[in-house]
């Protein structure tokens, strides 16, 4: 018994390892043209259009809630965090996400693929990049065609609850 | 059983088993000190707790054990196999003890003196004549044992002969069971009991390699027993059960509503025995959380007989139903309220035995604790048979801090009266003793039960008693709600807070009525206040703005050439609104295009996405919605312990069994919610929570106003510091009359006729006494006949009626001109409500009134000071003198005003003096600070309080006022606190001053 877990770990662990060393995974989003990866480790679950329950009250960036079989998430608006125009809420993509122990639907345009990336691609925020989006982004990476901007999305979340607290 | 005991059994047949374990990894590694400290503990507390629940045989065993371990632990003998089998030998005799215990609730008679001489041989020198003859038995099977399970079968025999010893030296039941055992060791080997036979050798090897291997069987059999009784489960594995279940009860839900879409659908059946195993699976794992309340009382009979030596009472307390079962949460929720009534019964309730006598009751007052089930609540009754509520004394400490007008509390039933209790700060204990009136009262206790969705009601009968009701849900997990509708969203309320619906449609005989903006419901010939959800919840964005614009367009349209006043515009607003939303909806029928030409506008405005054909479809859609919710409307009739209100909404549904989730923590500051939760049609809505709206529409009110001053009449709210509430009123000539509302004692309204004249005054019988009245000014008319409104400005003894015209509004506002005014019935002016407003001279008519108001009210205004203390008030604006005059006077202060520092200075050097000066900082010539200065670097008064009352808020001007000599900063608008402040000071002053006295 106990030489089987043993066994089973092994490998597993050398691959993640692998993994991890060499290439980092993300989901790649679109909002606003703009490309976002978010951390595969950090992902749940990606819904198409859902029935959103608005939220009397609740702050712009706070989408509504939604059904995810049978657990209730919040979706933010990802837009309204970015200050951007708002899109329809009934189009948009979920990606779902946890921080802080509990689940948060991230509206967004679509979603793209899922990409291995190199840390060597990897480069800090631009400096003069918008205060908004340095705030959330934890990078940027250099792809062939575009660049793709690191979504952090405990703090994007957790802005949210500091403007409320302020 | 008791309890007691079979906890005692569950815990320490648990601990035996993981003894078994330890022992055996003891004898391994003998010197594991930490291993053995474990082991030493668990005897250790065995012995404790048999000695506490007096069961001698087992604490004797367990002694003796505990003695061979102790030594063991302190190195003094070595961990010999020997030894080891001895203690599992003691081991199993506890066992078997506890067997026994188990099944008859006593210790089986006989002794074990073999056993325990043997351990006491060994632990006085390990190899005593006792022991001599164990070694050949039991030193051997232990080792092989562990190592070698197959040779243990072979010695199984041997060891039963070895227990055969031990218990023909115990006579009685013992013989028998071993008997039992060692047939079934013997017999039925292949039972699947965790016997350590030849069969199971990983059984063998992690059970003691016992020299009695029928003892283990037997023990081990009664450990299963005791362990289908009760097993101890962690309470998150609990909570992720009920929540699963909880899930179930969700889905079972969603099935059965889609199988009502389905008429003779072949799941029909499957899914009825789904739902009924589903709500037995819900109740069973309700089951598991149950506790029986008793667990919560077990501390009352202890506090009551304390009590009772502390207070010299005699009093008994009687529990009834202590074993009804509820929720582990609710009863943790529960206990300190309980405990803390209990404690008010026996402390306030029960009277002295001597009273008791008195009044020929039996000397022994009794507390009647009472717990039964009653409709999916428990209903929990705490009754004393003593002196019942001093209804008279609420009524004061009511007033005293009012809570209530002295008129309120006279119409007041003596039902209503006890409720007051029930509000904060308020203990009646006419002295604090250290069990009740300690300032945690009753609103604490009704706070509490509140919470878990429970209410509180009081009986009491003068002489007789009280009662208290606590009624409880059984559960928090899943609680039954009502599915009301408003502007299209679907809202939740829990069913246990509301009291009753009402349908108000056009014609119905119950219509919603308004009071400035106020929506009331006449209900059964009482007022109830009326909050709209659609209002409260911000709902109506999109109409408002639609409708306002539309309003705008018209107005321009019909060029009506003047602008409303403020404060009606918005009524003004809200009641077009309505029209203007029907004949909306008429057009949106009759000229869609139309409409959805000119919908873009609006949507550019609303900032909304949605395209405009869909914008204009769910225009008409809610246009239409409106019209029809115009002339229906519902009422949710909600309760908060004893506040009632009703809310608003459009459409109510049936009820539905939630499942209570908490919101997100980025939502939880919104308190208007209580959880949401998920629909039987996969809908997520939110729960609405009665407490927290009926807490926030008193902010909600004021928030609104706020928002509406902000919206219509610009940077007025900067100066928010200065915020007061006034009474707005007509009177006289000229634009609107205010004063301050804290200076107003009631709005009166007495009929002309009523009124008499004395010695050419007006006056009117008031409450059995005169009261004058005073015109509002010389051109004023009396009105012959009908009712006369007054404004009531009282002090205590002595109340005055001011004549006015009507009462316009009460308004939260910046009061900041320093306008002053020649006649000196008015203060000053400021802008109000864009109108500029006459801020009455309350002293002015006061002084009118009686002219020795001042001295009068100085002697015998304020209780606490015995004589009225001497008041300095300094202050450059006339305005605020006269707004705070009065207000110190009614305090009891002889109040001397002047308008500069060095009005005072001079006051000063002419040798009057007084017990408190109170200045501005801000004046021109010398500041207050600069006052304070003066007065404390060399005067004949500066060993007086100073007081600063400024407007100036900032923190370092209140540092630097404190450092220049203030004894006091206090904020102008502070009004409530000032004289308890001023007063404070003057104690302060006078202590220290005693004190350097003294020393």
């Amino acid at each position: 018994m106990n030489e089987l877990v043993v066994k089973s770990q092994t490998p597993g662990t050398e691959l993640d390892l692998a993994s991890n060393y060499y290439t980092e995974q993300f989901v790649t989003v679109i909002i606003a043209d703009q490309l976002l990866g978010l951390s595969v480790l950090n992902v749940h679950d990606i819904l198409g259009p859902q029935k959103i329950a608005s939220i009397p009250l609740s702050r712009n960036e706070i989408a509504g809630s939604l059904n995810l079989r049978g657990k209730i998430v919040t979706a933010v608006d990802v837009r309204q965090c970015m200050g951007l125009e708002p899109a329809d809420i009934n189009e948009q993509m979920h990606v779902v996400v946890e921080h802080l122990g509990d689940q948060y639907s991230l509206t967004v345009d679509s979603v793209g693929e899922v990409l291995n990336l190199h840390p060597k691609d990897h480069e800090a925020n631009p400096p003069t990049m918008d205060s908004r989006w340095r705030d959330v982004s934890m990078g940027i990476y250099q792809l062939p065609e575009r660049l793709m901007v690191v979504l952090d999305v405990d703090k994007l979340i957790g802005s949210i609850g500091e403007i409320k607290a302020a | 059983m008791d309890d007691l005991l079979s906890e005692f059994l569950t815990e320490t047949s648990e601990n035996l088993a993981t003894l078994d374990v330890e022992i055996v990894e003891l004898e391994k590694n003998p010197n594991d000190k930490e291993l053995l400290g474990n082991i030493f503990r668990l005897v250790h507390t065995i012995k404790g707790t048999c000695g506490f629940l007096g069961l001698p045989r087992l604490e004797a065993v367990a002694h003796a054990g505990e003695n061979v371990l102790g030594k063991f632990r302190d190195g003094e003998l070595e961990v010999t196999p020997e030894g080891v089998s001895a203690i599992l030998e003691c081991f199993d005799q506890i066992k078997y003890l506890l067997g026994e215990l188990e099944e008859t609730g006593t210790e089986p008679e006989g002794n074990d003196q073999a056993l325990i001489d043997r351990l006491n041989a060994i632990a006085d020198g390990g190899g005593a004549p006792a022991a001599a003859e164990q070694p050949e038995s039991a030193a051997e099977p232990a080792p092989e044992a562990a190592a070698e399970a197959e040779e243990s079968s072979e010695e199984a025999p041997e060891d039963g002969d070895d227990l055969q010893e031990l218990f023909n030296s115990t006579p009685g039941p013992a013989d028998d069971l071993n008997f039992q055992g060692e047939e079934k060791a013997e017999t039925k080997e292949p039972e699947p009991s965790p016997e350590p036979s030849a069969e199971s050798p990983p059984a063998a090897a992690a059970k003691p390699p016992a020299p009695s291997q029928d003892k283990p069987a037997d023990a081990g059999k009664k450990e299963a027993s005791i362990a289908t009784q009760s097993i101890r489960v962690n309470v998150d594995v609990l909570e992720d059960l009920m929540n699963m279940v909880s899930e179930l009860v969700l889905t079972r839900n969603q099935l059965m509503q889609i199988l009502r879409s389905h008429k003779d659908s072949e799941f029909a059946l499957p899914l009825q025995r789904l739902s009924h195993i589903t709500t037995d699976l819900q109740e069973g794992v309700m089951k598991t959380r149950m506790q029986p309340i008793g667990n919560a009382w077990a501390k009352l009979p202890r506090i009551i007989r304390d009590l009772a030596l502390e207070l010299n009472k005699k009093i008994e307390l009687q529990m009834l139903g202590a074993d009804t079962e509820l929720d582990r949460q609710v009863l943790d929720l529960i206990k300190d309220p309980l405990t803390h009534m209990v404690r008010n019964s026996a402390d306030h309730g029960i009277e002295m035995p001597e009273e008791r006598v008195a009044a020929s009751k039996p000397e022994t007052g009794k507390v009647v604790l009472n717990a039964f089930h009653e409709g999916g609540h428990i209903i929990i009754e705490i009754k004393d048979d003593g002196k019942g509520l001093n209804l008279e004394r609420i009524k004061e400490k009511a007033l005293e801090n009012g809570l209530h007008t002295a008129e309120e509390l006279e119409s007041m039933s003596d039902k209503q009266a006890s409720q007051l209790i029930f509000k904060a700060g308020f203990s009646t204990a006419e002295k604090v003793t250290s069990v009740s009136g300690r300032g945690v009262g009753m609103d604490v206790v009704r706070t509490n039960i509140e919470k878990i969705g429970g209410t509180i009601e009081l009986n009491t009968v003068q002489g007789q008693g009280s009662t208290f009701m606590i009624k409880i849900p059984l559960t928090l997990a899943i609680v039954s709600a009502l599915i009301v509708e408003s502007c299209g969203e679907k809202f939740a309320v829990p069913q246990l807070s509301v009291v009753e619906l009402v349908r108000v449609s056009k014609d119905s005989e119950q219509q919603i009525e308004d009071i400035r903006g106020t929506s009331v419901l006449r209900l059964r010939n009482r007022l109830l206040p009326l909050i709209s959800l659609e209002k409260l919840l911000k709902l109506e964005k999109f109409e408002i703005f639609a409708s306002n614009k539309k309003q705008v367009e018209q107005s321009l349209k019909e060029d009506l050439g003047f602008i409303e006043p403020p404060a009606e515009v918005e009524a003004k607003v809200e009641t077009e609104a309505e029209t203007e939303v029907e004949a909306e909806a008429e057009e949106a029928e009759t000229e869609a295009e139309a409409e959805a030409v000119k919908q873009p506008d609006e949507v550019e405005n609303t900032s909304d996405n949605d395209n405009v054909m869909k914008e204009s479809e769910d225009s008409a859609k809610l246009a239409k919605s409106e019209q029809r919710s115009l002339a229906e409307k519902y009422i949710i009739v909600a309760k908060v312990g004893t506040y009632s209100y009703g809310i608003i909404v459009d459409d109510v549904f049936d009820t539905e069994e939630i499942v209570v989730k908490p919101v997100a923590p980025i939502l939880r500051d919104i308190s208007i919610f209580s959880g949401n939760t998920i629909l039987g049609d996969g809908s997520v809505i939110m729960i609405l929570d009665p407490n927290g709206i009926a807490d926030s529409t008193g902010e909600i009110t004021l928030a609104d106003d706020a928002a509406q001053s902000q919206d219509d009449y610009g940077s007025k709210r900067n100066f928010g510091d200065n915020v007061m509430s006034l009474l707005l009123f007509k009177a006289g000539e000229g634009g609107p009359k205010a004063v301050p509302l804290s200076l107003v004692a009631r709005l009166e309204d007495v009929m002309a006729e009523k009124i008499e004249y004395s010695d050419g005054r007006p006056m009117v019988q008031y409450r059995e006494k005169l009261m004058p009245i005073i015109k509002f000014d010389a051109t004023q008319i009396m009105p012959e006949q009908g009712r006369i409104p007054l404004i009531v400005f009282t002090d205590r003894d002595h109340s005055m009626g001011l004549v006015i015209d009507d009462i316009v509004d009460i308004v939260e506002d910046a009061v900041k001109s320093d306008l002053t005014s020649e006649s000196e019935n008015i203060a000053g002016s400021t802008v109000i409500a864009g109108k500029a407003t006459d801020i009455i001279n309350v002293s002015y008519y006061l002084e009118k009134a009686f002219g020795d108001w001042f001295r009068r009210t100085g002697v015998e205004g304020n209780q606490e000071t015995e004589e009225s203390k001497r008041l300095l008030l300094i202050d450059d604006s006339m305005f605020f003198r006269n707004l705070i005059i009065p207000t110190l006077s009614v305090a009891g202060f002889d109040v001397k005003a002047v308008s500069s520092g060095k009005e005072a200075l001079e006051l000063c050097e002419q040798g009057y003096d007084f017990d408190v000066v109170v200045s501005d900082i801000e004046m021109p010539d010398m500041t207050g600070l600069q006052l304070v200065h003066e007065i404390r670097s060399h005067s004949n008064w500066k060993e007086k309080p100073v007081v600063a009352l400024s407007s100036l808020m900032g923190e370092e001007d209140i540092k630097r006022g404190l450092e220049a000599g203030f004894d006091d900063y206090i904020a102008k608008t502070d009004r409530e606190s000032l004289t308890d402040r001023i007063v404070k000071a003057i104690q302060s002053k006078s202590s220290t001053e005693d004190a350097e006295e003294a020393a």
